[in-house]
């Protein structure tokens, strides 16, 4: 059973309210920080806390509070990511809907370590109840003084307000974010500057995960190192995974960073195997953008070593033979599933998100899913499959935020591990119309 | 004689009472001056006031409330998926077809949809019930498939499931929630 810094609460009842979060221990990491730390403390404990960002980036979140500037007489600005939109995660939902007042708790303490007077949730427009959900919360953490003016009889005064998105994933980049929080187009912006620098408005501003906000609460009630001696090398503490596709029991888990990811597909206390009795075909494990990794490079890596839920074990093999932790979207797809239609409909999902910024990722993603729509509906030519490995590498790096990059990778990550699937889709165009390929890399399982 | 008109017109408020005081409650959420960072609630509250989408009129106004140019909110309205800029029906449902949804079986409820309803994606039913659309990654995957109506999420979605949602719509006994906090 893994040790739960984050949805330790989760399941007590009424756990979303004021009154019961403080009764499990609620806030105590903002009276610890308040009363007993100074901000460096708290930057510190975090940066000994090994903590990761934890929206997909994975960059240490010590460090980056460390960038952000600190000129006279100009306000900083914490922003909360809860654009939540990479297919396959649905963990900041979770966090949102059942511990608000953790977040809350979570951005306190981190604006307080910053600096920051003023903050704001920026959560994707769908989620229209939670956005209530939040407000309630912030609306009891100001009648209890958690909120507001000098909190706890300290000069540390914080404001904190939810405002909603309209439906894009690119706002989920940070300085797109910052573009949308000014009520403008969620166009990313060039860097530098960077948001550490000038964000919104022109100030610093520090753009967060929920679940790394959420995070910082445990760093400051049991210390850094409590946190940095959960996990393995550079992965440490816990994370949300999010499971979905053709398992038993899809859902949100939460677990030590290292946890093998044959335990995590097929024990019981998470995925609970494949539905059916299937075969696992391959896993998509950090959300939409990352690599897709065939069974045997996802239980095993190259190097025949097990392969972890960590950053490093995940990343293992590069982009030959790995892939990344990400968002910790993890996508299980059954010997059923069509690769090529799964990447065709990745790719339209790029398309449609491209802000159009860059003629790249604008071209380039509309080109993909074109290729790609005419292979899996059996007029694809051979030389197709070339053709998109092509298109991608045009895309990748070549664009001004990780957009192009997300749109990119699958396709380039399909074609190299599934190649025998997209030939087949071209020799055979009227079968596959009929039934699908079935498990690829047979002969590479032996 | 035209100015007093057109004086006149600006006087008659198109956003009810209720809708300009929440608007009221959300600037002072921002620096003076950066008011314009209220916009996408407000086009959110404005749009469900009339009835689902954002007429020119509409953007005009919230333009003038916050005092900048009407370019400024047709760009933004334009952007965004979840405004619409054309009449809708009643119930907008906003079937999700991205990867993990697809694997659970989504492009079969779509078309179980528009067999059901007779129209196509982005039409309306004659009756103006019902608009259909298909939407990317709502964050549900591991409650696949799933539409959105108003504010509500509707997961592990069935045929059954739809069959009785429509029903449930035509009797008048759905609620779709509201951006008003009221």
């Amino acid at each position: 059973m893994s040790r739960k810094l984050l949805l330790e609460h989760a399941e007590v009842p009424g756990i979303e309210t004021y009154a019961v979060y403080r009764n499990q221990g609620g806030y105590r990491a903002v009276e610890k920080a308040l009363k007993a730390l100074t901000p460096e403390n708290v930057l510190d404990e975090v940066k000994i806390s090994g903590l990761r960002g934890r929206g997909g980036a994975g960059f240490p979140t010590g460090m980056k509070w460390s960038f952000l500037a600190k000129p006279e007489g100009t306000p900083r600005y914490l922003l909360c990511n809860a654009d939540e939109s990479e297919p396959g995660t649905f963990k900041d939902r979770l966090l949102m809907e059942r511990l608000p007042h953790l977040l809350i708790e979570g951005m306190i303490t981190s604006a307080y370590a910053l600096g920051c007077r003023t903050a704001y949730i920026y959560i994707r427009g769908e989620y229209k109840w939670i956005i209530k959900i939040l407000e309630r919360a912030i609306a009891e953490a100001y009648a209890n003084g958690w909120l507001g003016e000098r909190i706890l009889g300290t000069d540390f005064s914080f404001d904190l307000h939810v405002t909603p998105g309209a439906g894009a994933y690119i706002c989920g980049e940070e300085t797109a974010l910052i573009e949308s929080l000014e009520g403008k187009r969620g166009n990313p912006r060039l860097k530098p500057p960077f948001p550490a620098v000038s964000g919104l408005w022109g100030c610093p501003t520090l753009v967060n995960n929920v679940e790394s906000l959420c995070a910082i609460v445990s760093i400051v009630n049991d210390g850094g190192e409590a946190f940095a001696a959960i996990g393995v090398g550079r992965s440490t503490g816990t994370k949300l995974i999010s499971a979905c596709g053709n398992i038993n029991k899809p859902g949100v888990y939460e677990i030590e960073l290292g946890l093998p990811v044959e335990e995590f597909i097929y024990s019981d206390e998470y995925c609970g195997g494949i539905k059916n009795g299937k075969q696992l075909k391959a896993v998509v494990p950090g959300g939409s953008s990352v690599p897709i990794l065939p069974a045997h490079l996802i239980l095993k890596t190259a190097a025949g070593e097990d392969r972890l839920l960590s950053y490093e074990s995940l990343a293992d093999g590069g982009f030959v033979s790995g892939s990344m932790l990400g968002s910790g979207g993890f996508i299980v797809y059954d010997e059923d599933q069509c690769i090529v239609r799964n990447t065709w409909n990745f790719s339209r999902f790029y398309h449609h998100e491209s802000c159009g910024q860059c003629s790249p990722c604008r071209e380039g993603t509309g080109w993909l899913e074109k290729v790609l729509h005419r292979l899996e509906h059996g007029h694809g030519r051979m030389h197709d499959i070339d053709l998109l490995v092509d298109i991608s590498k045009k895309i990748e790096g070549n664009t001004i935020c990780p957009l192009g990059d997300a749109a990119a990778w699958p396709v380039a990550s399909a074609v190299r591990h599934f190649r025998d699937e997209f030939e087949w889709h071209v020799l055979e165009p009227f079968l596959s119309q009929q039934r699908n390929f079935g498990l690829a890399m047979e002969a590479v399982a032996v | 004689m035209e100015g007093v008109l057109i004086k006149e017109q600006r006087l008659r408020e198109i956003f009810s009472p209720e809708t300009m005081a929440e608007i009221q409650r959300l600037l002072p959420r921002f620096p003076e001056a950066r008011q314009k960072s209220a916009l996408l609630r407000i086009l959110h509250l404005v749009q469900e006031e009339n009835e689902g989408w954002l007429s020119t009129e509409v953007m005009d106004r919230v333009a003038e409330i916050l005092n900048i140019q009407p370019i400024e909110v047709y760009e933004v309205a334009t952007f965004y998926t979840m405004y619409n800029l054309k009449p809708l029906g009643k119930y907008l449902l906003e079937l999700c077809h991205t990867g993990p949804c697809a694997i659970e079986g989504a492009e079969r409820l779509l078309e179980y949809l528009k067999q059901k309803l007779g129209i196509g994606v982005g039409e309306t039913t004659p009756d103006g019930l019902f608009t259909l659309k298909t939407v990317e990654c709502m964050g549900a995957c591991g409650y696949a498939p799933m539409m959105q109506v108003g504010e509500f999420y509707h997961e592990h979605l069935t045929e059954a499931k739809i069959d009785r949602f429509l029903e449930d719509c035509r009797d008048g006994k759905v609620a779709l929630g509201t951006w008003k906090l009221g």
